[in-house]
């Protein structure tokens, strides 16, 4: 009896004890620690990196070719140089492409005004360059979209007053942003016919409310970005000088 | 030293909450507690250099070997400190382009992280291009809601992952965003999305009551939230309807927290959200006070950010 008793008390002890080791959570705590200049560097850390960033800088900074002047995407209303250059590169680069792969030629280029992310100094042109202009991976692709198709792509730049960089396409509105004319080919588009369009994947898939690319008849991914495309064709020009053309104007009153 | 940090944290107090009663006084008394730091990253996208002093929005902000340095400093304070990434540790600079991830994951494994999300951009290489920078990778890869197995990171990925640290033990679960719309299939391949709340309840289950975790934190790379009107899901609503997690550390949204959000979860126990920016700029710090004293009134958590 006595016995029984002790055991009792001394399990229950056991449990107790049992239960003193489970640890409770009293407490927690949340703060932010900014990564600012008074960290110290840690060396160790830092010799891993300088080789790798000798050798990226190194790169970056070997020259493609060299601008007349400085491009900014702000330095025209309806069509810029430094987009008119980022369409007809587009052109330049991805029509071969295209034509091998489908014996077709690319009608029209679109990409949008904000992809455009740096201005092009005047002066060296380097890697850095082409990094700075398209820091995304986007890469082409190409969609065969109907002539009506092609209308509701052409509201669109109408209605977004802006200058989305453009190749192919000849677009006049009047003093109020009526439209006035637009060729594809300097033909009138044709309802009937497939227009070859090549944009980048962003766009295709909806991005900045380019809704007009689906549904289509087909879609041609050509494995090729954006950058490269830049980094290609700055690699085959000795200068950059692109202009202000008529691909996309206003008339005066 | 630690006590007057706290009662600067008191006096600067921004929120404080008090769980089951247990007021400030009761802290004093910490003779042998246990205390668990977790330190976190979130959408770093290569930024392994600081920012220039030149930079527009975060100058000389960031860096690796600035973050290093803090992060061994702390781990000396106190060693039971775990070291989480959640997801989007690629793309952003020259060195993903160059170097597809290699730099990131050697530098990962050098400040000993101990796991890390995946991100919808660390498959801006493909699945095979994440799964090339493995070998450079001492770290574990975590997601419990994408299924792998039809793909070359079949086996190399982990739903969870448990970590004892002085007999506590804290089991950590990954979280994937929806990969539709955001990566090319051709980049993903066979990887399957499945949904996150689900997954989470049953991960958090399975990390409660099968091994007896202390702590349970998601490590989660589907935003922080969308706003009342969106029916996406997001770390807030993972918090809802959840009941063992204590803490979601997340991504995806860029999101820079001054201070961890607290939110109710489906049994009305407080959990912590917190997302520290981008660009390795902060490093996110929760402490967890675990006290062995088998105090009746200690029964209650209070959370102060």
């Amino acid at each position: 009896m006595k016995l029984t008793h002790l055991t009792f008390l001394f399990l229950l002890t056991t449990i107790l004890a049992c239960k003193q080791e489970n640890k409770q959570l009293t407490r927690i705590e949340g703060k932010l620690l900014p990564i600012t200049d008074s960290l110290e560097l840690n060396k160790t850390i830092d010799s891993v990196i300088a080789p790798y960033r000798t050798h990226v800088n190194k790169d970056l900074d070997s020259v493609l070719a060299y601008a007349m002047d400085t491009y900014s995407k702000s330095d025209g209303e309806l069509n810029t140089a430094i987009g008119n250059l980022f369409a007809d590169a587009i052109f330049e680069q991805a029509n071969p492409i295209f034509k091998s792969r489908t014996s077709k030629d690319i009608d029209i280029v679109l990409v949008n005004h904000g992809g455009i992310r740096a201005i092009i100094s005047k002066g060296n042109v380097t890697k850095r360059t082409a990094y700075s202009i398209m820091p995304f991976e986007n890469s082409l692709v190409v969609a065969a979209l109907n002539g009506k198709q092609v209308k509701q792509l052409v509201d669109y730049l109408v209605r977004a007053k802006r200058a989305h960089p453009i190749f192919g396409l000849k677009l006049t509105v009047d003093a109020d942003y009526n439209l006035k004319e637009a060729l594809v080919n300097n033909q009138p588009i044709d309802t009937t016919k497939t227009y070859y369009v090549a944009t980048n994947d962003y766009l295709y898939n909806g991005g900045d409310h380019m809704t007009f690319f689906k549904p289509n008849d087909s879609l041609y991914v050509l494995d090729y970005k954006i950058r490269n495309v830049l980094l290609d064709y700055f690699y085959k020009k000795d200068t950059i000088n692109p202009s202000i053309d008529d691909r996309f104007i206003k008339l005066q009153e | 030293m630690k006590r007057r940090d706290f009662i600067n944290q008191a006096a600067a107090t921004t929120a404080l909450v008090s769980l089951g009663g247990l007021g400030l006084q009761s802290f004093s008394t910490k003779s042998s507690a246990t205390q668990i730091t977790i330190l976190h990253t979130n959408d770093v996208h290569s930024h392994i250099d600081p920012f220039g002093p030149d930079d527009g929005r975060n100058p000389n902000k960031g860096g690796v070997a600035r973050r290093a340095t803090l992060v061994e400093h702390i781990r000396k304070e106190n060693p039971n400190t775990l070291l989480l990434d959640a997801g989007d540790m690629f793309q952003g600079t020259p060195y993903f382009n160059y170097y597809g991830g290699e730099l990131e994951f050697k530098l990962m494994s050098m400040l000993k992280y101990d796991a890390a999300t995946i991100g919808n951009h660390d498959f801006d290489n493909g699945i095979d291009g994440l799964y090339a920078q493995l070998p450079h990778a001492k770290f574990d890869l975590i997601s419990a809601n994408y299924d792998f197995s039809n793909t070359v990171m079949d086996t190399h990925v982990k739903p969870y992952k448990i970590f004892t640290k002085e007999h506590i033990k804290i089991g950590v679960y990954g979280l994937g965003i929806k990969l539709e719309g955001l990566v090319d299939v051709a980049l993903s391949k066979e990887t399957k999305y499945l949904d996150p709340i689900e997954i989470a309840q049953d991960t958090e289950r399975i990390l409660k009551d099968e091994h007896n975790c202390d702590l349970v934190i998601c490590l989660s790379h589907i935003g922080y939230y969308y706003g009342d009107k969106s029916t996406k899901v997001s770390d807030l609503i993972v918090a809802r309807k959840t009941k063992h997690t204590d803490l979601i550390i997340g991504g995806h949204t860029h999101t820079f927290l001054p201070k961890p959000t607290i939110e109710k979860n489906s049994v009305g126990k407080h959990v912590l959200v917190n997302q520290v920016g981008c660009y390795g700029i902060n490093l996110g710090r929760i402490d967890f006070y675990f006290d062995s004293q088998k105090n009746k009134s200690a029964d209650g958590t209070a959370i102060i950010v």
